[in-house]
């Protein structure tokens, strides 16, 4: 075995995949489920039809906010009782993450 | 199709990602910075940022994987996270699973000195070169799709690897002559 490739034998050990915990995959799931079927909701209840006719807009419009703000508000409240025991500075850039988040699917159903 | 149908087939579609690919997000973040905390955080933000702008690169992808367009998130916020912060990644890794297991016998304790010097040689290594080990050995990226993921050429990623495995062989040697 050429020096080379006894090099990357040992990277090949010494770089073994890392299984995420139980409780990061759970916490992901739960706020990318929770924002998708939120805005799935809310598309789901608008039909598009409706939305051709400028005088429906002003609801859906003052919902998707409504809607959005919930959506991310209750994600954001999972996310901190799942980080209670982190440092504050992870939950800030959590929090912006979310915020930015929650911004987004709003302008995507109201969009 | 109804936006609304659009929309589940999207959610759908980023779920399989999702489940394909935390294992070698979650990968790439703890060999990238060190710790598992702050790997956790890097991988929710991954997945996050890339809810938000699935749509456009699935229809940009042209079916190619985007796994590569994963890792380029990643890389990215790594990126922001030491420009913030003004950090270095850790040379000590916490706790990877090789390094954890219990060394009964002298052979063994032999290897993890082994393994713990290269992956401490990893961390020394300027960000490119090690970027491009994490994912090659760590994740089993090709050129190609480490090429993708650092945005170069396939003949740039192919020099670069070559160059890291070098890099490190030197200072692997050198380190067994100190000793």
């Amino acid at each position: 075995m050429s020096p080379n490739q006894e090099v990357e034998a040992m990277l090949r050990s010494a770089l073994v995949p890392v299984e995420p915990s139980e409780a990061l995959g759970d916490r992901l799931v739960r706020g990318l489920s929770e924002l998708t079927d939120a805005a799935a909701g809310e598309l789901a209840d608008w039909e598009i039809s409706a939305m051709r006719d400028p005088r429906n807009w002003v609801r859906p419009a003052a919902a998707a906010v409504i809607g959005g703000t919930a959506a991310g508000a209750l994600v954001l409240a999972r996310a901190r009782q799942a980080h209670k025991r982190r440092s504050s500075g992870g939950l800030r850039a959590l929090e912006r993450s979310l915020r930015d988040l929650s911004g987004g699917v709003r302008r995507r159903i109201v969009g | 199709m109804g936006q609304a149908e659009d929309k589940r087939r999207l959610d759908g579609d980023f779920t399989e990602l999702y489940r394909s690919h935390l294992r070698d997000v979650y990968s790439y973040a703890y060999y990238r910075i060190g710790n598992h905390h702050d790997a956790e955080d890097l991988t929710e933000q991954t997945f996050l940022q890339a809810y938000r702008h699935f749509e456009r690169a699935q229809r940009e992808s042209d079916g190619r994987p985007l796994r590569p367009w994963l890792i380029r998130i990643a890389h990215n916020l790594a990126a922001n996270y030491y420009r913030d912060r003004s950090r270095r990644p850790q040379t000590h890794l916490e706790d990877a699973a090789v390094l954890s297991a219990p060394h009964d016998t002298e052979a063994l304790v032999e290897g993890r000195q082994e393994l713990r010097a290269v992956l401490e040689g990893v961390s020394s290594l300027p960000d490119d070169r090690r970027e491009a080990l994490i994912m090659r050995f760590a994740l089993g990226m090709d050129n190609r799709e480490i090429a993708r993921a650092l945005a170069r050429s396939e003949g740039a990623t192919k020099v670069l690897i070559h160059r890291a495995i070098r890099q490190l062989e030197q200072r692997l040697d050198a380190g067994d002559e100190e000793e």
